[in-house]
């Protein structure tokens, strides 16, 4: 019945959506973001500690929401750990492009790696009301790298 | 006439289509309902035949026109049993119905020191209006009445909350828009104008499925809407009682509501017309009265027949399913259900159901605070009947449910 769902639903997702990666509170994290979707009420906390030279040392998140969404954020803490901000925000560029399109023609060579990982979520490109599952993740990571240390923003779906 | 289902079917231009491949499953009639030929015909011969604006133009169109928005006024008043035509006000849906009478009554009659009685169950369309005119600095309290874990109404609480006298207006739904129960509305009304309080009904749901009748019912406002009714979108209900109408200040003011205008003077016109600024709803009043025609055609008591069918089906078949939680249990209830499904977040259980053809809601269904008090934030599924839907159907989604139950494993 649901067999053309596995497009969507690949093992990796349903794996990281069972069982979150880096699924904890960064007690001691330098820039904190929370999500929100407020239409499916998916919500996340994101949590950065930051090396001496503002790359990202760790990456965790906590929240509530749907297996896309779960996810996706398990596998952003994954990949953009080790990485600068600027790397971090053109990552989320790209990884917007592709849940939005399901291809990223201009992502070139760099980060490469990172974005064949994420590639079980560009099944998502095909189900227009669930894009914003898959990239509530990335807008928080965004809004917390831009942010004040201490200072804790929202970042909408939107 | 009897009640036969396919034949009904068959009414409904939309149901025969195919989604991904397979036969359409709608189970969203409770947002909106699908359309049958006859509304969407009635619709299109006022469009090409007696179209004009209303109640202004001396001319043939405009009288004929004129003559259809008030002659769907009639049948609305027939169909809920009104006393008197007048007191059916047009609005562009349920949410506009209950925003004029929070609007006209709330802060055009109500005073400082009174409060609105609702519940925990409310559709955000008979909250909010509420929690605003709360917040509008006018010295009116809000109280909320509890659900009880079997997802009805608690009684005692509503009767606690009206003890002191200071409710002025009790707006509570006649049928829960997640939890599919029936509130006691006789009761209700008894019990709101022994404490000296008016009551709004949101008929938003009820209307759809049960008979309603104002003249027995003995409320004040009843809030409905045409979509869910088989009728077209931009077309909802207030029934309201002329002696309420007459103390309530307009809600909207421009053209058609207004006897006389000077540069420094208007009066009002007489009820309804003084709720109805600016050009009505008119293709959609026809559409609407189309749409009441054709179930009473089959007559309220068969529908409601039907429906208690598959509500008692549904009741089996989902009860049945391992891992599926449904959302309240209460005796009085009609054809919505909600629930939840132990290891699949709402959005992928409709996401894998919309694979199989099965239209279902997933969210918190305007009512996040209900999902709140049931602990449910991630929302649910909701399912909801209308009068073409089969036990077929239903069959249907709980052989999907246990395969989505498996998927998820």
């Amino acid at each position: 019945m649901f067999d053309d769902l596995r497009d969507l639903y690949q093992e990796v997702i349903l794996d990281h959506g069972r069982k979150p990666r880096n699924f904890r509170r960064l007690e001691d994290a330098d820039r904190t973001a929370r999500g929100d979707n407020p239409m499916c009420g998916d919500r996340l906390e994101l949590f950065l500690k930051l090396g001496p030279d503002g790359s990202i040392a760790d990456a965790a998140f906590q929240g509530r929401g749907c297996a896309i969404s779960t996810a996706s954020a398990s596998l952003m803490t994954e990949t953009v750990k080790g990485k600068s901000s600027a790397e971090a925000h053109a990552l989320s560029d790209r990884f917007r492009a592709l849940a939005m399109t399901g291809t990223c023609p201009d992502c070139g060579a760099d980060l490469a790696d990172e974005m064949e990982r994420l590639q079980p979520l560009s099944g998502v490109h095909e189900f227009p009301s669930r894009v914003k599952c898959a990239t509530l993740a990335w807008h928080t990571l965004n809004t917390a790298l831009d942010s004040a240390p201490g200072e804790i923003k929202e970042a909408s779906s939107e | 006439m009897s009640f036969d289902v396919q034949r009904i079917r068959q009414d409904f231009p939309i149901l025969s289509q195919t989604v991904r491949g397979k036969p359409l499953v709608f189970l969203d009639s409770g947002a909106s309902a699908q359309k049958p030929r006859a509304v969407i015909d009635a619709m299109v011969r006022c469009m090409e035949e007696r179209y004009a604006n209303v109640h202004r133009g001396a001319y043939f169109l405009s009288e004929a026109a004129t003559e259809a928005y008030e002659a769907a006024r009639g049948a609305v008043a027939r169909f809920i049993n009104a006393a008197d035509p007048r007191e059916v006000i047009f609005t562009s849906n349920s949410t506009m119905a209950i925003n004029l009478v929070a609007h006209s009554w709330g802060r055009g009659v109500m005073k400082a020191g009174q409060a609105v009685l609702i519940s925990e169950m409310e559709h955000h369309a008979n909250m909010v209006p509420w929690q605003m005119l709360r917040d509008a600095g006018r010295g009116i309290e809000l109280r909320v009445a509890r659900v009880t874990d079997a997802g009805e109404l608690d009684m005692d609480d509503v009767a606690a909350k009206l003890a002191d006298g200071k409710v002025g207006l009790v707006a509570i739904t006649h049928m829960s828009n997640v939890l599919g129960t029936v509130t006691p509305a006789e009761r209700l009304v008894a019990m709101a104008h022994a404490a000296g309080a008016k009551i709004l009904l949101d008929g938003s749901q009820a209307a759809v499925h049960r008979r309603v009748d104002m003249q027995a019912l003995g409320a004040d406002f009843y809030a409905f809407t045409g979509h869910k009714l088989y009728g077209p979108t931009g077309i909802g209900v207030l029934w309201a009682r002329l002696e309420h109408q007459e103390r309530m200040p307009p809600f909207l003011g421009g053209g058609d509501m207004i006897s006389m205008v000077t540069l420094d003077r208007v009066e009002w016109a007489p009820p309804p017309a003084k709720f109805e600024a600016g050009t009505p709803p008119i293709v959609e009043a026809v559409g609407l009265h189309a749409a009441i025609d054709y179930v009473a055609a089959i007559g309220m008591p068969a529908v409601e027949a039907h429906e208690r069918g598959l509500v008692d089906h549904a009741m089996r078949r989902l009860s049945d399913i391992e891992g599926v939680a449904l959302l309240g249990r209460a005796q009085d209830r009609g054809g919505v259900f909600a629930f939840s499904l132990d290891n699949a977040h709402s959005h992928d259980l409709a996401t894998l159901l919309d694979r199989a053809g099965i239209a279902v809601r997933a969210g918190r269904h305007c009512a996040e605070p209900l999902h709140a008090r049931f602990g449910v934030e991630a929302g649910t599924v909701r399912a909801s009947f209308g009068l073409y839907t089969t036990e077929g159907e239903i069959d249907y989604l709980a052989e999907a449910l246990t395969k989505a139950r498996e998927f998820f494993a």
